[in-house]
Order: C-alpha cells, then sequence, then structure tokens
C-alpha cells in the first residue's frame, strides 16, 4: 500500500515536470502546435453545427448511412493494431535496435486510438447519449453487438498502450528498473490486444448477411494484413523526422527491419485481394455489384473507380520498393514507398470499403456519396487532434529515453538552484 | 534576479492554466447549449424496459404534455403491452398491388413521420420488370408515371418485415430495439444513440433515420400515440414500420391495411388458425422476401391461387 | 374476442333507388339490347356478350337482384349474386382475404367488410388505373427538399 502511494506520488511529481516539458519549445514547436490548434478549432466549430442541426448537415443518407468519419475510423483503428509490429520483434525477439523506439510507438497506438475513438463520438446521432453505451450506468448489448465489443476492446487497448508507456518512462525518469513481474504481463497481453482490436472492427462489418460486400469471411485477414503495411508505413516516416528534430536515435538498421515487415503483409494484403476479385468475377452472382461499383462502376456510377485503381497502384509499386533490398535500403525510395502505402490503403480500406458496402442498398439503390465540406473539416480537425497528441507525447517521451530529461537532472537543478538562491541572499551571487 | 526568473516561470505557467481553463469552460458552453431544453430534461430517462410503472407514467406524462404543447392537439400515449398468445403476420397480394402508394402516405399521416428535411417513408414501393422478383438490382423506386399500374411491370412494397431473428436487434448496442412478446420489433427513440448499425444490418431497409429534428405541419399530427410507436421522434434517432403498434394492439387494422383501394394488404395473428394470415399460408403460395438470410421475417408476400 | 362484423353500403347512385318507383308501373321488355331512353350512363362492360341487365336484376321486382336458383336477394346482399359465377373469388371474400375490410378485427371493435359493389363497379367490374401518389425525394434532394 505504501509503495503503491509512493508509486501514485513519483507518477504526479513526472506528470507535473512533464507540463513544463511540454510548455517550452523551439519557435517551430509552436508554430506546429498553434497550427494544428487552428484546425482543430475550424473542426469544433463544424461540429457544434451538425450537433446542433443533426447529421442532416453532412452527405449521408438512409442509403449510405456511414461515410468518411467510419472510413478514417477502420483506417485508424489499423493504424493502432499495427504498433505490434514493433512489439513482437522487440520484446519476443529481442532485436536491439527497436527495443528503443517500442516506447514510442505505443505512443502513437494510443493516438491513434484516442483519433479512432473520436471518429465514432462524431458519427452518432445522439451524442449526449453517449452514456447508454457505458457497461453498468448504461444498458450495453453484450455479447451480442459487436459494436458493444469495439467499445470495450478499444478501451481497453488504449488502456493497455498509456499504462505501458507511460510506466516504462516514469521508471526511466527515475532512473529505476522497471518492474517487469508486474508490467511483462501487460505487455504481452498487447501482443494478441492489438490483433483482437482488429479482428473485431473486422468482425463488426463481417457480421452484416445483409450487406454481402462485407459479409466475407476474408474480411478480417485482410483487415489485418492491410493494418499490417500501413501503420509501421507511417511509423517509419515519423522515426526519421523526429529523428531529424530531436536527440533519439533510430538506427537505420531498424527502419529497414520494419519495411521488410510491411513487404510481408502487403503481399498477404495484394494476394487476398486477388483472392476476392477471383471469387466474385468468376462466380459472377449479384453480389458482384459492388465489387464491380469499385472497380468499373455500377449503372454508369465511376465516382470510386479512379481512387481505387489509383490506390492499387499505389499498393504494387510500394510491395516491389520495399520487396528489394537495393530500393528498401535507400531511404528515398523507402519514404517513397511508405507514403504510397499510407495513401494507397487509407483509400482501400476506409472509403474504399466502407461505402461499396452500401452500394446497391438492400433494396437495390444507388446513392452516390461524396463527403461535404463540414465532414471533410470535422475530419481534419480529429486528425490535428491526434497530431497534437502525439506531438506533446513525443516532446516528453523523447527527452525522457534520450536521457536528457531525468529526475536526476532535476535534483542536480534544484539543488543548484538553491544553491544560487542562498548565494544570492547572501550577496555572494556571481553569474556565470 | 532569481525571484524574477520564478515570478517570469510562475506567472507563464499560471497564465497557461487559466487560459486551459477558459478554454475548456468556453468551450463547454456552446457545446452544451447546443443540447436543447428537452434534451437535457430526457438526459437521465432510462430505458423502457427498465422504468417502473411509476417512471413510466411519468414519463408519459411529460410527453404528453410536450407534445400537446408543440402541436396543440391533445396526445395521448399509450403503453399498452403485448396481449398473449398473439405473433402478428403480414400479407401482402403481389398479384394486385399496383403501386398507388396510398399506402406510403396513409402510413406517414398516421405514423407522423418527417415530411420534408428529411422526409421519411416507412414503406417503400419498388417496381419491377415481370419476370424479376429476386434481383432487386434493377428496381425502381422513384417511378412517376400519369397513371398505374403500367403494363408490363409489377410493384413491390417493402417496409420492416419484423423479423423473428432480426439482425437489427442483435447488433444494436445499446438494446435500443427489441421485439416485443407479439412479434413487433421496436425502437425505444429515447434510448437510441444514433449509432445506425441497424440500418446498415438490416436487409430489407425497413429502418430509416432521423437525420435532423422531424418536420410534422401541426394539423397533420396524429395525436393518439403509443410510446414505442407513432409519437413524434426527434432528431438523430431511428425508426421504422411498427406494424401500427398503437392500432394492432386494441385490435384495429394497421393504416396501410385500410388505405389500400385494391385489398392487397393483410394483417392477422399467426398464431390464431381462424385469422386471415393463417388463411393465406395455408392455402395461397405464400414466400417471404431474402429468406436465404434466415431472418425469418413476418411479411408474407403471396399470389391470388 | 368477438368482432362484429358489418358490411358496406351498396353504393347506389343518387335519387335511384329504390328503382320501383318507376319500374313498378312499366312493362316487362325482355329483348336484350343496349338501352337508349334511361340508364344510358351505364355502360355494361360485363360479360356483355353472354348477360344483360335481366339476368341480374329481377325482372319484375326491380328492387331486388335474382340469383340462378330463382330467389330474390337485397342489394345489400349483392355478393351472393357475384360468388355464384365468381366462387373462388367469393370465397377468399368471405375468409376476409379477397377485397377490403377495415375497422377492428379483434376486440369489441366493428369490421367493416367493402361489398363486392363498392370496389368493383357490377356493370364494368374492371379497375380503373389511378394517378400514383409522389414518388420519395431522391436521396440526394431529401436533405434539402422543402414540402411539396
Amino acid at each position: 500500500m505504501e509503495k503503491f502511494r509512493e508509486t501514485l506520488k513519483e507518477t504526479w511529481h513526472f506528470y507535473r515536470r512533464t507540463l513544463s516539458l511540454v510548455i517550452r519549445g523551439s519557435k517551430a514547436y509552436y508554430a506546429w502546435c498553434l497550427f494544428l490548434l487552428a484546425i482543430i478549432w475550424i473542426g469544433l466549430i463544424y461540429y457544434l453545427k451538425q450537433h446542433n442541426l443533426g447529421l442532416v448537415e453532412t452527405n449521408l443518407t438512409d442509403q449510405v448511412s456511414w461515410g468518411l468519419y467510419i472510413a478514417n475510423f477502420t483506417y485508424l483503428v489499423g493504424m493502432a493494431a499495427a504498433a505490434v509490429l514493433l512489439v513482437i520483434p522487440s520484446y519476443i525477439y529481442s532485436f536491439k535496435p527497436i527495443k528503443e523506439i517500442v516506447v514510442l510507438g505505443e505512443l502513437f497506438a494510443a493516438s491513434s486510438i484516442i483519433m479512432a475513438i473520436l471518429f465514432v463520438m462524431v458519427d452518432l446521432g445522439r451524442l449526449d447519449r453517449f452514456w447508454h453505451m457505458v457497461p453498468f450506468a448504461g444498458l450495453m448489448n453484450f455479447p451480442e453487438s459487436l459494436l458493444a465489443w469495439d467499445v470495450l476492446v478499444l478501451n481497453g487497448y488504449f488502456f493497455l498502450n498509456l499504462l505501458i508507456p507511460v510506466y516504462l518512462l516514469v521508471k526511466f525518469y527515475y532512473r529505476k528498473e522497471p518492474n517487469w513481474k508486474f508490467i511483462l504481463p501487460f505487455i504481452l497481453a498487447s501482443i494478441p490486444w492489438a490483433v483482437g482490436i482488429h479482428t473485431v472492427t473486422a468482425f463488426l462489418y463481417n457480421g452484416l448477411a445483409a450487406r454481402s460486400f462485407w459479409n466475407a469471411s476474408i474480411l478480417a485477414p485482410r483487415f489485418l494484413s492491410s493494418a499490417l503495411c500501413s501503420g509501421p508505413a507511417i511509423m517509419i516516416i515519423i522515426f526519421q523526422i523526429m529523428r531529424r528534430i530531436s536527440a533519439i536515435k533510430v538506427e537505420d538498421r531498424a527502419l529497414f527491419k520494419i519495411a521488410e515487415l510491411i513487404a510481408y503483409a502487403m503481399f498477404i494484403n495484394l494476394f487476398l485481394l486477388s483472392a476476392e476479385i477471383y471469387k466474385e468475377y468468376y462466380s459472377n452472382t449479384i453480389h458482384i455489384a459492388p465489387l464491380k461499383y469499385l472497380f468499373q462502376g455500377l449503372h454508369g456510377h465511376k465516382q470510386l473507380v479512379p481512387w481505387i485503381w489509383a490506390a492499387m497502384t499505389m499498393n504494387v509499386i510500394a510491395f516491389f520498393l520495399f520487396l528489394v533490398p537495393g530500393t528498401r535500403k535507400r531511404l528515398a525510395t523507402l519514404n517513397l514507398g511508405c507514403l504510397l502505402v499510407i495513401i494507397g490503403v487509407w483509400i482501400e480500406k476506409g472509403p474504399g470499403f466502407v461505402i461499396p458496402g452500401f452500394v446497391p442498398d438492400p433494396l437495390g439503390e444507388i446513392y452516390v456519396y461524396i463527403p461535404n465540406l463540414l465532414e471533410l473539416m470535422v475530419s481534419f480537425g480529429i486528425w490535428a487532434v491526434g497530431l497534437l497528441v502525439f506531438t506533446l507525447l513525443m516532446k516528453v517521451a523523447i527527452p525522457i529515453e534520450a536521457g536528457e530529461f531525468s529526475h536526476v537532472s532535476y535534483i542536480e537543478r534544484t539543488f543548484r538552484r538553491e544553491e544560487e538562491d542562498q548565494a544570492w541572499r547572501q550577496g555572494t551571487f556571481k553569474k556565470f | 534576479m532569481m525571484q524574477d526568473q520564478d515570478k517570469k516561470h510562475y506567472t507563464r505557467r499560471e497564465f497557461l492554466r487559466n487560459l486551459s481553463l477558459t478554454t475548456v469552460a468556453g468551450l463547454s458552453i456552446p457545446l452544451l447549449s447546443s443540447c436543447s431544453k428537452e434534451e437535457a430534461e430526457d438526459f437521465l430517462q432510462k430505458h423502457f424496459r427498465e422504468m417502473t410503472p411509476e417512471e413510466k407514467k411519468a414519463v408519459i406524462a411529460k410527453l404528453e404534455e410536450r407534445y400537446s404543447r408543440k402541436y396543440g392537439k391533445k396526445f395521448e400515449i399509450s403503453t399498452k403491452e403485448a396481449l398473449p398468445n398473439i405473433l402478428w403476420g403480414y400479407g401482402l397480394e403481389l398479384s394486385r398491388c399496383i403501386g398507388c402508394r396510398r399506402c406510403v402516405y396513409a402510413c406517414v399521416r398516421e405514423n407522423n413521420n418527417s415530411r420534408y428535411k428529411p422526409q421519411l417513408h416507412w414503406i417503400r414501393v419498388l417496381r419491377l420488370k415481370r419476370g424479376t422478383l429476386i434481383n432487386l438490382e434493377d428496381s425502381e423506386h422513384y417511378y412517376d408515371p400519369p397513371q398505374v399500374p403500367e403494363k408490363g411491370f409489377l410493384y413491390l412494397p417493402v417496409q420492416c418485415q419484423h423479423c423473428e431473428d432480426p439482425p437489427c436487434v442483435k447488433v444494436c448496442p445499446v438494446h435500443a430495439t427489441w421485439k416485443e412478446p407479439d412479434g413487433l420489433v421496436v425502437v425505444d427513440y429515447n434510448w437510441c444513440i444514433g449509432c445506425r448499425y441497424c440500418i446498415a444490418a438490416c436487409p430489407y431497409k425497413g429502418r430509416v433515420f432521423n437525420w435532423a429534428e422531424p418536420n410534422i405541419p401541426p394539423e397533420e399530427v396524429n395525436p393518439s400515440v403509443h410510446y414505442l410507436g407513432n409519437r413524434p421522434r426527434m432528431k438523430c434517432a431511428v425508426e421504422k414500420c411498427t406494424f401500427c403498434i398503437q392500432r394492432v394492439r386494441n385490435g384495429r387494422y394497421p393504416a396501410c391495411v385500410e388505405a389500400c383501394p385494391t385489398g392487397t394488404r393483410k394483417f392477422g395473428n399467426l398464431l390464431d388458425p381462424d385469422s386471415e394470415i393463417r388463411y393465406i399460408i395455408d392455402r395461397k403460395r405464400a414466400f417471404r422476401l431474402k429468406e436465404d438470410l434466415n431472418t425469418e421475417p413476418k411479411f408474407y408476400y403471396f399470389f391470388e391461387t | 374476442m368477438s368482432v362484429v362484423e358489418e358490411y358496406m353500403p351498396p353504393p347506389m347512385t343518387e335519387g335511384m333507388f329504390p328503382c320501383s318507383n318507376c319500374h313498378a308501373t312499366m312493362e316487362v321488355n325482355r329483348t336484350k339490347r343496349v338501352l337508349k331512353e334511361e340508364h344510358t350512363d351505364i355502360n355494361l362492360h360485363h360479360a356483355e356478350t353472354m348477360r344483360w341487365c335481366l339476368d341480374c336484376h329481377d325482372a319484375k321486382n326491380r328492387d331486388k337482384l335474382r340469383l340462378y336458383n330463382g330467389d330474390l336477394i337485397n342489394f345489400t346482399e349483392s355478393y351472393r349474386l357475384c360468388g355464384e359465377c365468381h366462387g373462388n373469388v367469393y370465397k377468399d371474400w368471405r375468409a376476409g382475404l379477397h377485397g377490403k375490410r377495415v375497422g377492428y378485427f379483434a376486440g369489441s371493435g366493428k369490421r367493416i367488410y367493402y361489398l363486392c359493389a363498392n370496389c368493383h363497379n357490377p356493370h364494368d367490374p374492371k379497375f380503373k388505373s389511378l394517378k400514383p401518389e409522389p414518388p420519395p425525394y431522391r436521396p440526394e434532394e431529401n436533405h434539402d427538399a422543402r414540402s411539396r
């Protein structure tokens, strides 16, 4: 009990100290944060309009009742699950170069989950009734409803991805050895949990017999394989940025290893895609309609066709860029591959997945859904929230990981400050 | 000098703390004010099935007063429960439907649907070319000829099928929709969070969403309502056909059955061997839509012989 | 659960019934012909090659209809006459299957049957086409559409 209270006191002290880290920074840091805050502000104004007048302000209709928000949600859950790609090699195979950046990857997963949860919240028609979904306070339809499962596993994953890095960072800050007996079970639990969150999200769509495009067993494996492409890709880019602007050291070897793993995941993704395409085009039942809408256009409606073909091209090019060691080990082509994967998987898993599920609708109707300005602005706002959260978390985590920010230096500084204070009072202060 | 530095450090921290508190307070004002007074009143209302009889009475009184004030008519909200030994079934004679849509608008008038922005129809009449019945992809929803029926076409009205194994009930995360003992699938509009998962799950597009606050002309409002049926709804709640729960639980035919000029629609108790619907199933060629999905709908389409 | 069954009154043209007002004193002309002097608004389009007016309307008592076996029935029971030829439909109608019923099907209310003649003009029974009610708004217009 005493130890627990001690830990709490330490954590509170740690938190107050990190505030000073977050508040101070370079001009570029302030500019970036203000820019993100501006986008968040605009998104919030638009969201308030939607909250006031109802979802009629979006372009969603009874025919296509889920759109940009849920598309982003699906993509972001995938990104969050991909943090596991860093965790597995690090803790299980003790691949040294990745071990250092695991904590940062997990904080990235936490920011992703925040964005995913926010996207679901803005999509809800009645946010004020959100408490209906809280177990015991409301009336949660567990275990029948996959959305109830999703709420539980996403919040659990969020909790895990905050607990583990914060615990490790606090311990590192105090230069204390983490209690592995305490934290290792959580770390090991987070691996199947990451697979779990994305499987539950896939099952959410999978279980709907009404939507033949989604009612395919291939959905969960495809979700996982595409998540394992996009998440690490964005992390490769983020680590290069952080390597440039801060003292964190990330070896090139770590980045190349991650890229190699993305190549395998992308291969599986492309293979599963071709399996889907074969099945629909060869059997040629009426259930081919959504896939036709996506790849060829249905009854003259071709809105998604250029997007999906662009995504396919990007994915295939990125696959080869990652597969061939020559291009993988050159930073320029590696970064190009990462960008292609991020955008390609977003198209394929966001609008390219959610919208064809609704076209044609169960009574055969086709409604062409294109998000309007309000949805775009709210979506940008939420992405900005995620980026801001991630920036702030990194602003704290990197100095700790790099060893610059620790309790030892705090003690030293406080001691020195008290010394100076005393000297000033005694009149013996000398400025250096 | 040290104290100045301290002071600056302190003031900066103070300043940022005050700024963040003001921001939070400032944000919560528009967020809270965007909730209407009604939403604030209903905020803590329990799920209908969990209410005690006294709580139900209080809620009904509050709603009756609110609707009467809003629409200028005396409202009567029934909470009549399901009678025993009843399983409601519906029959629709495809050989007779001429696609005149009188049922659609009778339903709109009876059930206080929003008329515009958005316009909510619980019944949707599909026009199919003769020779097709299962592939609804070629159906036409927006036919508007000068006269119906048109040669070479047949008409298929679709509404909530009140399935025995409803996919919408399965997926609702908050139990806002459920199947009553007499087989009707109902929604507690005050409990629905508006996630639209049920709309994605319904294979018959039986459910529609109030994308905005409903617009009902006050003179056309129907004041005899049921809590789970046709009482005026609010924005961002899901609604659907309830087989006119306010009528059938009193033994009256649903509005669409009474409105049809060709006598296409039939209604009755599936558990009563003398009912019209049992007569249909026993003697006519009846089928249900999308039976391969195993939802066991209670909406039977049949032909004359 | 005894529902009182009632029938809708037959749709009589204004001022026509009782027919015996005119026909009590008129001579009976059993020749099959197209009427020229009176009842010219009636366009017989109901098996007109095989039947004509006096096959259904009793020649001697115009206030009644005549069944095959010679029985005379009131206009309120006209369904018995229709059922003589249209037996299958009549059976369905009796069960409540064909045609229309409004009101209450259970409880203590009234179930009101529509007579054959309420929907089908006995002289020209085929259903006329109707003007359909307007289609729903297309989803693109539904969010902004004003009331029609």
